[in-house]
């Protein structure tokens, strides 16, 4: 398993649009990408429960990526955070 | 033939085909079924209806609004798709042993409820698309899709009622008229029909079921009576009628340009209520003097969010320079009671029209009054606009209204945005208002009457209940003693008042009106030129 964590700057939190892309983005993977905020956890490729965990603005979270494609997730996820989140 | 008669909500005839408008809200019935399976194919069948009305919606959205705006139908087509949301469907059935219309309404209860107590304005927001994808859902399980508000051709609306938010979303250049089952010679589809001047009929017993698409009917305002299915005789007769009010409707319009005068000299402004920016062009071509009253609500309902600074301050300003320096009074969010928007999560209230509501919200929401004082202080700079404040009872109202007011524009010039002082008023529309406006007049430059709620509290008569309309009386002796006080106790300060509930537009009244001295009458624009001519032919 890989973990990392990133602290979000978009001014309204994981809110629905990248929340959808996300979900996109982590179904590409047969890797299991679990996303954490203050000990409650979200399937990456859930976006109701992502959009639930309610991240804002300046929170961090973690990313835990596990499986067999799981380095390639982790750089994608990565990517995926700086560049939209 | 069916003829039946309902209640004239307003006066005008109409020939042509009927369009029937599909409740939203469906009964949802829990039913004990015994063959899951088959619900679950009725699910699939549904989804997959849903996902095209969504792409079909996303790509005419893409063409009309631009990409950002279209991302909402995007999001719901992959909420639709989301694993938890099918598995907790799915498993409802199963195990409750259910039928999918009542599996998909509870679930989305479930998970609407779930974003609706978040501490967070934007998610609590997304409670109203879970609710939307799951209406959508249940209304292809029902086997009737999007119901649609665009007509190809002039059409006479048949429902049981009319929602505020369904009026937003009409096409208004192919009505030709209003029929309801329900609703009352008050209800939105008066105010809606008084906006465009075309017959509205409530209160007809007629039975939907029997009724079709395409079917055609005579609808006359005049009478209260409907005709499915007319004979040829009520169809000329009906054709006849209508080429008479059109001619009477051009002589009106030669009243164009003119003052209202009485042959005596006495002069009132005659001003127009508006819902929304694309009414303005019903100002104009009945040349009112002004708006007397743009009901800002209408940027608030029927949508799944809260309008932004942007948003409004584009509304406000169009509508300032539309009028070109005439008179323009928005009144801020009059929301609650009967207008409702889900995301603002107003809850259930036994008594609404007693409850949470207007300045209420605004004064204990402070963030949603500012955003809006903003967007008009802003908006201001490019016309003649006055803020008017609704549902006052106290003058400690009117002073936490300053101090916020104050604070938007110390905030406005500190950021370094341009913005104007303007005339700033409130609505008489609570019996307390109009017994302390003498000390109000101090306060504020000036009043307008809000007869509806004027008139419902202190008649303490619902405006929406039919059974009540036989003790209604509009013009009841202690509403037009109200408007003299309230007019009187603002000319002794030295302000002005006036009229912008429908008794504004009451032709009986408006020689009384002009003898009090009531300053200014806002009015349905299909009602300025009428009123025009009964004060040109006063003495």
């Amino acid at each position: 398993m890989k973990k990392f964590e990133y602290t979000i700057k978009d001014e309204l939190g994981i809110h629905a649009r990248p929340a959808g892309m996300l979900v996109k983005e982590a179904k590409k993977f047969s890797s299991k990408v679990t996303i954490t905020k203050d000990g409650k956890s979200a399937e990456a490729t859930k976006l109701m429960a992502i959009m639930a965990l309610g991240v804002k603005k300046d929170q961090t979270i973690e990313v835990a990526v596990e499986g067999a494609d799981e380095d390639a997730a982790y750089d994608a996820m990565q990517a995926f955070f700086s560049a939209n989140l | 033939m069916e003829c039946l008669k309902g209640k004239s909500a307003y006066a005008g005839m109409a020939l042509g085909k009927i369009a029937l408008l599909d409740e939203a809200d469906y009964v949802i019935k829990r039913v004990k079924i015994d063959n899951p399976e088959y619900e679950l194919g009725r699910i699939e069948t549904a989804k997959k209806a849903a996902q095209a009305q969504l792409q079909a919606l996303y790509d005419k959205a893409v063409k009309e609004v631009g990409e950002a705006s279209a991302a909402i139908f995007e999001v719901h087509q992959m909420m639709l798709d989301d694993d938890d949301y099918n598995e907790a469907i799915e498993n409802t059935i199963r195990t409750q042993m259910v039928n999918a219309e009542y599996a998909v309404a509870t679930v989305g209860d479930n998970f609407s409820e779930v974003f609706a107590s978040m501490d967070d304005d934007y998610m609590k927001a997304r409670a109203a698309d879970v609710k939307d994808i799951s209406e959508r859902l249940v209304k292809n399980l029902f086997g009737n899709a999007d119901s649609n508000m665009n007509f190809n051709e002039p059409v006479i609306i048949v429902a049981d009622d009319l929602s505020p938010s369904q009026t937003v979303q009409m096409d208004k250049d192919n009505i030709l008229a209003f029929v309801t089952v329900h609703g009352s010679t008050n209800s939105h589809t008066a105010i809606l029909a008084r906006m465009m001047n075309i017959p509205a009929i409530v209160s007809v017993p007629a039975d939907l079921d029997k009724l079709s698409n395409g079917m055609e009917a005579v609808v006359d305002g005049f009478t209260g009576m409907v005709y499915f299915e007319p004979t040829e005789e009520i169809r000329e007769k009906a054709a006849a009628k209508i080429n008479e009010e059109k001619e009477k409707q051009e002589l009106l319009q030669t009243l164009k340009g003119k003052d209202n005068v009485t042959k005596s000299g006495k002069k009132i402004n005659i001003y127009a209520n508006i819902g929304s920016v694309s009414d303005i062009g019903y100002v104009l071509a009945n040349d009112a003097g002004g708006i007397g009253l743009f009901r800002s609500e209408f940027l608030y309902i029927g949508k799944d969010e809260l309008p932004s600074e942007e948003e409004q301050f584009t509304a406000y300003k169009q509508a300032a320079q539309m009028m070109a320096g005439k008179k323009v009074i928005i009144r801020t969010l009059d929301i609650g009671a009967d207008k409702q928007a889900d995301y603002l999560n107003l809850g259930k209230e036994d008594n609404p029209a007693l409850g949470y509501r207007a300045i209420r919200i605004c004064l204990t929401q402070p963030e949603i009054f500012k955003t809006q004082l903003r967007a008009l202080y802003r908006a201001a700079v490019y016309g003649n606009i006055s803020i008017m404040y609704p549902m006052i009872i106290s003058a400690d109202e009117v002073l936490q209204i300053k101090k916020i007011s104050e604070e938007v524009k110390e905030e406005l010039k500190k950021d370094e945005i341009p913005y104007k002082d303007v005339e700033e008023g409130i609505m008489i529309e609570t019996p307390a208002a109009a017994m302390i406006s003498d000390e109000l007049a101090k306060l504020v430059d000036f009043f307008s009457i809000g007869t509806n709620d004027l008139t419902q509290y202190t008649l303490a008569i619902d405006r929406q209940n039919q059974k009540l309309d036989t003790f209604f009386n509009p013009h009841h002796e202690a509403i037009l003693r109200f408007i003299k006080m309230v007019v009187d106790n603002a000319h002794k300060e030295g302000k002005w008042a006036g009229i912008c509930g429908e008794l504004g537009a009451d032709p009986e009244l408006t020689e009384q009106f002009v003898k009090m001295g009531v300053d200014e009458l806002s009015v349905a624009p299909s009602m300025v030129l009428k009123l025009r001519k009964i004060i040109r032919d006063m003495d």
